[in-house]
């Protein structure tokens, strides 16, 4: 399941509904909560702003999900992901995957968080003590997501 | 065709969409940012580090040589920093 969202969400309630809904015989669910940062370096972070491509963003999504449920036995996925204005300390993006195999939802939680990094077309804009900032690109996320490529 | 633009991308060009009719000599994505930065000084800044534009035509990435038609939805953006 996937879910653009411009207000806030509560990881734990969200992880708690997702629980109910893979029910009794789900295994394992593996889970990744980023976070918005207090600071960048030296300077200190008031806000982060996360622009995004509806459209794609959605489609993409969508087509990672189903490539994770095809490549490991996962029963249940779930990303939400915030966009707009957010403050330190919000959450960001929820990543939970349920399997009968603790490896299976380890990796495809993993893989799915590295892939919607490099790839999901959403952009940070941060504003610090030092102005305000579009965040680059990483080459480390790059690296993390092409190893699911090269396995 | 439909241009859309994203993050700085977008505040550089100073809109975030526009409709543009490119002449037929504009086959390819490379093209049609080769014709983008003969346009003016803005399309130039914003598009003159072909390293840092990323493309999708309607929602899937593509390289430069690929084909483009009129319906098309293109978006630039710089590369995604998401998570």
């Amino acid at each position: 399941m996937i879910r653009i969202t411009e207000t806030g969400f509560d990881p734990s309630a969200e992880l708690a509904a997702f629980i109910q809904r893979c029910g009794p015989d789900l295994g394992g669910i593996a889970t990744f909560i980023g976070l918005v940062r207090g600071s960048h370096g030296e300077a200190s972070v008031h806000a982060l702003t996360l622009e995004h491509y509806p459209g794609m963003t959605q489609t993409k999504l969508e087509a990672f999900e189903e490539t994770a449920q095809t490549r490991w036995p996962v029963s249940h996925s779930l990303i939400i992901h915030r966009v707009g204005r957010m403050l330190p300390g919000d959450a960001i993006v929820l990543v939970a995957t349920a399997s009968a195999h603790r490896q299976a939802a380890l990796d495809a939680c993993a893989f799915l968080i590295d892939i919607l990094k490099t790839e999901a077309p959403f952009w940070k804009y941060e504003e610090r003590d030092d102005g305000a900032h579009w965040i680059e690109a990483r080459e480390s996320d790059g690296a993390a997501a092409r190893r699911w490529v090269a396995e | 065709m439909k241009l859309l633009y994203f993050a700085w991308i977008r505040t550089r060009i100073g809109r975030s969409e526009e409709d543009v009719a490119p002449p037929s000599t504009v086959r390819t994505v490379g093209d049609l940012l080769d014709w983008l930065e003969q346009r003016d000084e803005t399309y130039r800044l914003a598009l003159a580090n072909r390293k840092t534009v990323r493309v999708a035509v309607n929602h899937d990435y593509v390289p430069s040589d690929h084909l483009i038609e009129a319906g098309d939805e293109i978006a630039l953006f710089p590369p995604v920093t998401g998570g």
